[in-house]
């Protein structure tokens, strides 16, 4: 991962600053994908494969057309396939990419303890940096897509990178560049929030689909990879997008007030030590033990 | 294609059928995707399953396997009714105008006029145009009241039946005998309610598909452009060819065929299967679709006379009746063959050439080998046992053929047909065919040309050397045509001379390199030649620049007229990759080379009204320019240059009518110059047209004892077998990528019959056909409906057909290991003899 030369703005459990952060933005790389117009043919699942090298896996016969159940830790580029019936009667036949949303607010680098294991790039791409990374699994709790998966022997966990190594040398990531139907854009978020809109807009006038819409979830500030849906009011038909992601309260809370009520009780715990020690000095006998003891067996 | 895979980005409407691009042909189907996108084109597709295709159509319909030209001919009836015709093109452009001849019969009860069912043929000498002249207005009675006495021949024989060369018309269209009323009167019995009958689409979404996809012609509309897209969903049945007559019929009345955006559009199955149906890996033909000489050609003379056309058209119009040049091309042909050895005076070689008997496709091979008349098979990258039909058949066959080469990149279920499951080791034991296997190249490690759907010849090169041993094609079979020459040498044998004089002057022969075949087949000039009107010169030597230099006197050799042009002076055409595209139709001029001529849309003269202008101003194609008084344009005119419009020349310049032809007269095709829905050999209904003559009289079926056929009395359920994107016939399931997206065979089941039978996804099933088992998983789902066929409740499955016994998943004996043209039948289409792989008669139980 050529870290030098891409500018960083978050880092996870990291103390301390970020050099990027806060820094303004050029503008931050988007994916759009068209479920309208997906055919689900997998060019991208194989141009994934192919480009980071993932080793082949096993997969069984499970009733669909969906090479495996979910994202695994060699397979981060998934088509979901829906079965969906619409209230006239007629079929939809859902297809939809699956893979890390890149997030604005990345609720796996907000859970992780390990500093740098993941870090958000200032194009808006969030990639895990293995070398740094513990195993924990903080970061599949603090998903709300469900993506990262951890290589159960070597505990390190994987996902999408958005080919950063394809994006810092001003190319489209493979499965852009694989996808036959043109389903598939990669630009800046603007621009692609535009042609999101545009496409939206003609699915409601011209394809009998009211309710054609843009999801972008505001619940994690946005993202990085965004969809053109045929009904943008129902996403959990799309093999279960959440319609509200957000970044779980648990680790909300943990690394945000717990993380300084924490603070407050170990700093408040040894100044209320030392207070206690400046008030009523170090512990000594009391006097009452010193006094005499009457002799004999008195009570 | 008649048109093109960018041209469809161009259209308004498409209706895919017959066909699922968005699965097998996914980069073609961008095409789609970029019309619906950036004109708002609706797409309607009509499939026995909600396929990926159908995923992004803005209508689908279901429908029965076997029953499109009920839908088709559903549609026509309709566009008749509803006034959604182009009525000028129609007029000018088509046969619509012609008078057919008294004494021909409409199909009501089955059968066409000439049916003699002691031979189960037809006489089709009634099926033809009335000779004459002008008859409008004046009715039937001004027909010939008697059928005219058969013309003789010079032997005192009455002459086969052939077309008038002065065709009787009626340019009101009102003559009772003349095309399109009979055209109306045929297509009358298909009414919404038949069409739902037949096919099982209900009535009321017939008829929203039928008034969208005849919108382009509403209310006179004539801008707007329609194309239909098909491929092997429409083939792979015994009505096969008459289901794309329909297709091509209903775009002539729309008016549709010669129009970017418009056009019949088959979607070849292989990457180079355009190439080599082009190059004759057919029995009955030669390269650039000449016809094979059969025995009754005594010499080149009759031959020609025989296959090269006559005009035969209205006084007032004009015919080009192109392939009356089939002389040149025949000529040239022979001199590339035979080189010096082909002469005028031994008639260009003729006798050389084999006169072809009888049958001797596909299905016919293996039936022959079956009867033990087959000593040995040549097998190229074609796996006949998984391919069937009739699997077992096959199989069989094999063992009594005394040898088999196959040349393979893997081990397939033909090189180890002794393998295949039910065979035991007894058995083997006495299988006597010495196999032979020759390791061979894939598509990455050769050059050539590969020629894809849209008729474009595309260079490539080798991305990397064959492994081992394995050797290229040409080198392969180069070497056992050099062997099979020198033993002919040594030993003499019958007839030596086609094998000795043939011409193989290639700088290497035992691997003789692509380019150079590709010179031969573009053709070059054996003697100075010089345009006498344009006075442009070829030299002795120089390529020709195109099939119109090409001449019947010898003085020119072409390895295939169509393919003139693609390897010039100027170099290879094919590897050109120029991405100009000035009209932004997605014509692209300079990229590669589109045969015939580098046209990129056929028919194109079409696209223009009578007096040469386009219909639509805004997809120019070509246009008479009045000052130079030449047609020109932003695509290659398919016309003859300097025609002027009011000469009225026809735009089907390969027709001898040089008119579309709704009407199809003698012989072109074997069982009807109009379609007429016939049920697939097994069938779930007797056909409600006419249900005494339920299949087509002239389909026959093969008569060994391994050919057998099931009724709906045994079998319940319609089956259809297709292929997924993620696998390429029988050959990915030796590759690990493939098989990790699609690792087992499995069975689409309706969800509805899944519960009537309780059958839960994943469940391993059995189905029974007439000759043959099949076991694989369930796969449970919605986009297979119940359908009511005829008042019938009727299920269709659908059986993907990439897996055999040997593989990745099978040598780990992960499967079941059965093929799944063990179900198909060995029944075929009578006039491109495809096997019905996609409409039979199964039944279905739990393994």
């Amino acid at each position: 991962m050529s870290q030098a030369t891409l500018r960083v703005q978050k880092i996870s459990g990291h103390a301390g600053s970020v050099p990027g952060e806060d820094t303004q933005r050029e503008y931050t790389v988007c994916k759009l994908i068209d479920t309208t117009t997906c055919i689900g043919c997998k060019a991208c699942e194989v141009a994934c494969m192919e480009w980071n090298d993932l080793p082949f896996g096993e997969t069984v016969f499970d009733n669909t057309y969906q090479t495996m159940p979910e994202t695994r830790w060699n397979y981060w580029n998934l088509i979901l396939f829906n079965e969906h019936e619409r209230e006239d009667g007629s079929l939809l036949w859902l297809m939809r990419k699956n893979q890390c949303m890149h997030c604005a607010e990345p609720g796996c680098l907000a859970a992780c303890p390990a500093d740098g294991a993941i870090v958000q790039y200032t194009n808006g791409i969030v990639d895990f940096q293995q070398a740094n990374c513990i195993g924990c699994g903080y970061c599949i709790t603090g998903c709300p897509f469900d993506i990262p998966k951890m290589n159960p022997k070597t505990h390190r966990v994987f996902k999408c990178t958005l080919c950063t190594d394809r994006v810092s040398e001003g190319l489209e990531p493979a499965c852009i560049k694989s996808c036959p139907t043109g389903c598939l854009h990669f630009g800046s978020k603007d621009d692609m929030l535009d042609l999101a809109e545009k496409r939206a807009k003609q699915l409601r006038e011209h394809s009998n689909f009211p309710n054609a819409g843009v999801y972008d979830p505001k619940g994690v500030g946005g993202t990085g990879v965004v969809y053109v849906l045929h009904d943008a009011t129902n996403p959990e038909a799309y093999g279960g997008l959440p319609k509200n992601p957000h970044v779980p309260l648990s680790v909300k809370l943990w690394k945000g007030p717990l993380k300084w009520l924490g603070n407050v009780a170990m700093i408040g715990g040894l100044v209320g030590l030392f207070v206690h020690y400046l008030r009523y000095g170090p512990k000594s006998r009391e006097e009452e033990d010193l006094a005499t003891k009457p002799e004999g067996g008195k009570s | 294609m008649t048109n093109g895979w960018i041209d469809i980005k161009n259209t308004d409407m498409m209706l895919i059928m017959g066909g699922n691009p968005a699965e097998n042909h996914p980069c073609g189907f961008k095409w789609v995707v970029e019309a619906k996108r950036t004109r708002n084109a609706k797409l309607i597709v009509v499939d026995p399953r909600f396929t990926r295709t159908a995923s992004v159509a803005d209508l689908f319909c279901q429908i029965r396997a076997g029953s499109d030209i009920a839908f088709l001919g559903g549609l026509i009836h309709y566009a008749i009714e509803n006034n959604r015709i182009a009525k000028d093109y129609l007029l000018n452009y088509t046969n619509a105008a012609f008078v057919v001849k008294d004494g021909f019969k409409l199909p009501e009860d089955g059968l066409y006029s000439g049916f003699d069912p002691a031979t189960q043929t037809y006489d089709k000498s009634t099926w033809n145009y009335q000779e004459g002249g002008d008859l409008s207005g004046k009715g039937a009675a001004a027909s010939h009241a008697a059928p005219a006495k058969p013309a003789l021949g010079k032997d005192g024989k009455p002459l086969p039946p052939h077309l008038p060369e002065n065709v009787a018309y009626d340019l009101s269209l009102q003559h009772p005998n003349c095309v399109f009323q009979l055209l109306r009167k045929q297509y009358s019995r298909y009414t919404s309610d038949m069409v739902e009958r037949i096919t099982g689409v209900p009535k009321g979404q017939f008829e929203k598909a039928a008034d969208l996809f005849t919108s382009v012609r509403k209310d006179g509309d004539t801008k707007k452009v329609a194309t239909i897209i098909y491929a092997v969903g429409w083939t792979q049945h015994t009505s096969g060819t008459q289901t794309i007559r329909t297709a091509a019929m209903l775009q002539l009345l729309l008016g549709n065929v010669g129009r970017a955006g418009g056009g019949v559009n088959a979607l070849r199955g292989h990457s180079n299967i355009q190439g080599a149906t082009d190059l004759a890996g057919i029995f009955e033909i030669l390269p650039g679709y000449l016809k094979v000489p059969v025995p009754a050609d005594t010499d080149f003379k009759t031959y020609l006379e025989r296959i090269t056309p006559k005009s035969a058209k209205p006084h007032i119009w004009d015919s080009w009746n192109y392939w009356s040049n089939t002389p040149k091309f025949a000529v040239s042909l022979m001199k590339a063959m035979y080189g010096d050895a082909a002469t005028k005076q031994n008639d260009w070689a003729f006798h050389y050439l084999p006169k072809v008997d009888r049958n001797y496709s596909w299905t016919y091979i293996w039936d022959d080998m079956y009867r033990g008349n087959v000593k040995g098979l040549l097998a190229f990258g074609m796996n006949g046992v998984a391919i069937g039909p009739d699997s077992n058949k096959n199989i069989e066959a094999l063992k009594k053929a005394d040898w088999l080469v196959v040349g393979e990149i893997y081990p397939d279920e033909t090189s180890e047909f002794w393998k295949s499951p039910g065979i035991t080791t007894d058995e083997m034991k006495k299988i006597q065919t010495t196999v032979y296997r020759l390791p061979c190249a894939g598509f990455a490690e050769k050059d050539g040309t590969f020629v894809n759907s849209a008729r474009w010849l595309q260079w490539k090169n080798a991305a990397l050397p064959p492994p081992g041993d394995a050797k290229v094609d040409q080198e392969v079979l180069a070497r056992i045509f050099l062997k099979v020459r020198e033993l002919y040498q040594k030993e003499g044998g019958k007839f030596p001379d086609a094998i000795l004089k043939a011409s193989w002057s290639y700088t290497n022969p035992l691997n003789p390199s692509l380019a150079e075949v590709a010179k031969e087949i573009n053709g070059k000039a054996l003697a100075d030649l010089e345009d006498p009107v344009t006075k442009q010169q070829v030299k002795a030597g120089q390529q020709v620049p195109g099939y119109a230099w090409l001449k019947d006197d010898g003085t020119t050799m072409c390895g295939n007229w169509l393919y003139s042009g693609s390897f010039t002076e100027a170099g290879n055409m094919t590897a050109r990759r120029g991405t100009e595209d000035p009209s932004g139709l997605g014509i692209y001029p300079s990229w590669a080379f589109s045969w015939p001529a580098n046209r990129r849309v056929m028919y194109n003269r079409a696209s223009c009204d009578v007096d040469g202008k386009p219909w639509d101003p805004s997809r120019k194609q070509v246009w008479w320019n009045e000052a130079t008084q030449k047609w020109v344009g932003n695509d290659v005119p398919d016309f003859k240059a300097d025609s002027k419009p009011k000469d009225h020349m026809g735009p089907f310049i390969m027709n001898p009518e040089g008119v579309g032809r709704l009407f199809v007269p003698i012989g072109a095709v074997a069982d009807g110059p109009f379609p007429e829905h016939y049920e697939p050999i097994e069938s779930p209904i007797d056909n409600p047209l006419h249900p005494q003559q339920s299949n087509n009289p002239i389909v026959k079926k093969f008569k060994t004892d391994a050919d057998k056929y099931g009724t709906a009395k045994d079998y319940n359920i319609v089956c259809t077998t297709y292929r997924l994107t993620e696998h390429y016939h029988y050959w990915t399931k030796n590759n690990p990528m493939n098989v990790q997206l699609v690792p087992e065979p499995f069975i689409e089941v309706p969800a509805e019959l899944a519960d009537k039978m309780e059958i839960r996804g994943g469940e391993l099933l059995k189905v029974t056909s007439a000759r043959g088992v099949y076991k694989a998983k369930a796969m449970v789902t919605k986009r297979i409906k119940r359908m009511m066929v005829d008042g019938k409740e009727t299920f269709q499955i659908g059986i993907p057909i990439h897996w055999g016994y040997r593989g990745i998943a099978e040598d780990e004996d992960k499967t079941a290991k059965t093929a799944a043209n063990i179900l198909s039948p060995t029944v075929i289409d009578p006039n491109a003899w495809t096997p019905e792989f996609k409409g039979f008669l199964v039944k279905l139980e739990k393994a």
